[in-house]
């Protein structure tokens, strides 16, 4: 069970870009200003002292929570932490003015101060962003409240507000990762659904190892989870509900094999594949009664679908000219048109949020890739190479993907990556045990 | 008796074919064609002989679900089997390598079974007692990363099910 957090916001004028995705209103906040589409980024020299703790009672959370901001932050490869040691000045009390001056003379741009209160079980986070150079606020400060068991989150929504202010865009921090949690040797692997804060943090398990999982894949709004299950013995797709963690079966032929499934926009239906007699086509599937519509009939493969962000179009791969390629069609189905012409065989497409890109496995020469490409296929961009790379997942803001790493051998093993679509900060995400196949949440309310 | 001569002639080309992969010792595994001999003192009415001296899977190639004439050997065997030992119901489980994404080879997976399925069908046994399943990679018999073993891994395992002796 999700504990509640209430977000009290103290400025209206900020709360809606907190909580929408990128606003160009933004854009023109003044001269601090990080534009992640440039070519090489100088990561952004910040600090954040610790934040004050208000109540005796919020000392050690004061801490906490500082850290976890600062981890968003560094761990976004956009900004770099001035150390506390290096810092001349100290914050003694959140409301007194800013000694700019104290912070200039460490190269800290961009500030972040903080004050904490506990009162019984209640949370306040109040902060403040400065832009140093400018000698100003860096918009108007924000309060957070809820409860201290919530105190994460409330990080993550500070450093999501900070991110937001200095790139223009919407953060991603305050989100979730659910994936497949693996144990046990290559030729006996114990897989079960697991769910975590993006970062790896509060990890919970969703079901047990007795059945084979595959894929999970969140809703849009991230009530809910699909993935493929062989409970019954065969691949089905059940629906899980991540607050009340139950689950049912929605494709329940028996001895039919259903995988791959993917919720549409509007979270009420469903693409997904299908095999009967060996051919695997793709099938919708309202959720709500079941019923099923075919978009593809071919004797080819035709599997790992994933709507664009507006619903109107499917994007699928297919080995209908011979090897997997990507095509998209639209979401009723009917033609399809072929977007990926590069050497090598691509799967497991993904259509980024923003709707630009689409996110890809690719495989050639005996490696595997983590690409993007535009949804007309040009631009392709490859972010990764190793013996294993699949399965990429979209941050909610489009700008990072998480996917699955396998190292090759008897010894192999699933790990999970993340890497910005730039190809920049390639770096491990922390999980307890082996973990594969993850799904990005969108941004949390 | 024909059948232990059939056997052994299966088992001796599958023997051939092996010489080209270093670690051809699977007996526990079974392998294509089973690890048991033509001397075998199996009861040929026994799962055991079934999986062992008749061969309860098939190989295939890279990216392929086409049988090879030793494939369609071993899946004759398994239905004239089948035909007399009518007790038994089938699920022919499809696999692949580790290489291509998990969901490729869950397809990929489907296709295999489905090609034994159908050779066996061709040879007499009723549809109605052959189901099919894929795992795509999730369950490899052999854990390198090399092609002697994804050799073994892209496989169509025919098991057992029911049976007065099952």
């Amino acid at each position: 069970m999700r504990r509640k957090l209430t977000a009290l916001v103290a400025s209206l004028l900020l709360a809606a870009p907190l909580l929408t995705s990128g606003s160009a209103a933004l854009a023109q906040n003044g001269p601090l200003r990080i534009e992640i589409t440039d070519g090489v980024i100088e990561p952004l020299p910040y600090a954040v002292p610790d934040f004050l703790a208000e109540t005796p009672a919020a000392a050690d959370l004061a801490n906490q929570i500082t850290r976890v901001i600062a981890a968003d932050l560094n761990g976004t490869g956009l900004f770099r932490e001035v150390p506390a040691t290096a810092h001349i000045s100290t914050v003694s009390d959140f409301n007194a003015p800013v000694k700019f001056a104290d912070w200039k003379a460490v190269n800290a741009q961009a500030l972040i101060t903080g004050a904490v209160s506990v009162n019984g079980k209640q949370l306040t986070v109040r902060f403040r962003g400065y832009d140093v150079f400018a000698d100003k606020e860096l918009g108007a400060g924000l309060q957070f409240s809820g409860t201290t068991d919530g105190w994460r989150r409330m990080a993550h929504k500070v450093a999501d507000a900070i991110y937001s202010r200095i790139t223009g865009e919407s953060g991603y921090f305050d989100s979730r990762v659910v994936f497949v949690s693996e144990t046990g040797p290559k030729n006996d692997r114990r897989k079960r659904l697991a769910i975590m804060d993006y970062d790896g943090a509060e990890v919970q398990y969703l079901t047990n190892s007795a059945a084979l999982v595959l894929a999970p894949r969140f809703s849009p709004t991230g009530d809910r989870v699909l993935y493929t299950s062989y409970e019954s013995g065969f691949p089905q797709i059940h629906v899980l509900d991540v607050g009340k963690v139950q689950r049912r079966v929605l494709s329940a032929d028996n001895g039919i094999m259903s995988f791959a499934p993917r919720f549409a926009p509007d979270g009420k239906m469903v693409v997904y594949s299908q095999a009967e007699g060996g051919n695997t086509d793709l099938y919708t599937m309202d959720i709500a009664t079941g019923s099923r519509t075919r978009l593809t009939n071919a004797p080819s493969i035709e599997t790992a679908p994933s709507y664009s962000p507006d619903g109107s179009q499917i994007v699928f791969e297919s080995d209908r000219s011979g090897s997997p390629q990507l095509y998209v069609m639209a979401a009723s189905g009917g033609e399809a048109r072929r977007i990926s012409f590069g050497k090598g065989r691509y799967g497991t497409p993904v259509w980024s949020p923003r709707g630009d890109l689409i996110a890809f496995t690719k495989q050639n020469k005996g490696r595997f890739h983590i690409g993007v490409m535009r949804v007309d296929g040009s631009e392709e961009r490859l972010l990764t190479a190793s013996f294993l790379d699949e399965g990429p997942t979209w941050s909610p803001n489009g700008r990072v993907i998480m996917f699955t790493r396998e190292t090759q051998g008897a010894n192999g093993r699933a790990l999970l990556y993340s890497v910005d679509i730039l190809g920049r900060n390639l770096k491990p995400v922390r999980t307890p045990d082996g973990a594969s196949d993850p799904a990005w949440s969108p941004l949390q309310q | 008796m024909s059948g232990f001569k059939k056997a052994f002639v299966l088992v001796a080309a599958l023997g051939l074919a092996a010489c080209s992969n270093t670690s051809w010792n699977d007996a526990g595994a079974g392998g294509a064609g089973g690890s048991g001999t033509a001397g075998s003192n199996l009861d040929p009415a026994s799962p055991a002989y079934f999986q062992e001296t008749i061969g309860d899977r098939v190989l295939f190639l890279i990216d392929q679900s086409t049988l090879n004439p030793e494939a369609e050997a071993i899946l004759q065997g398994q239905a004239r089997w089948l035909t007399s030992n009518s007790d038994y119901v089938v699920t022919i489980q499809g696999h692949a390598d580790e290489q291509g994404t998990r969901e490729y080879n869950l397809a990929l997976g489907a296709r295999r079974a489905n090609s034994a399925r159908e050779y066996l069908i061709s040879q007499g046994v009723a549809g109605s007692r052959i189901q099919v399943v894929s795992y795509g990679k999730e369950r490899p018999l052999e854990i390198c990363s090399a092609e002697s073993c994804y050799a073994k891994n892209r496989r169509a395992v025919t098991v057992l099910a029911g049976g007065l002796t099952g």
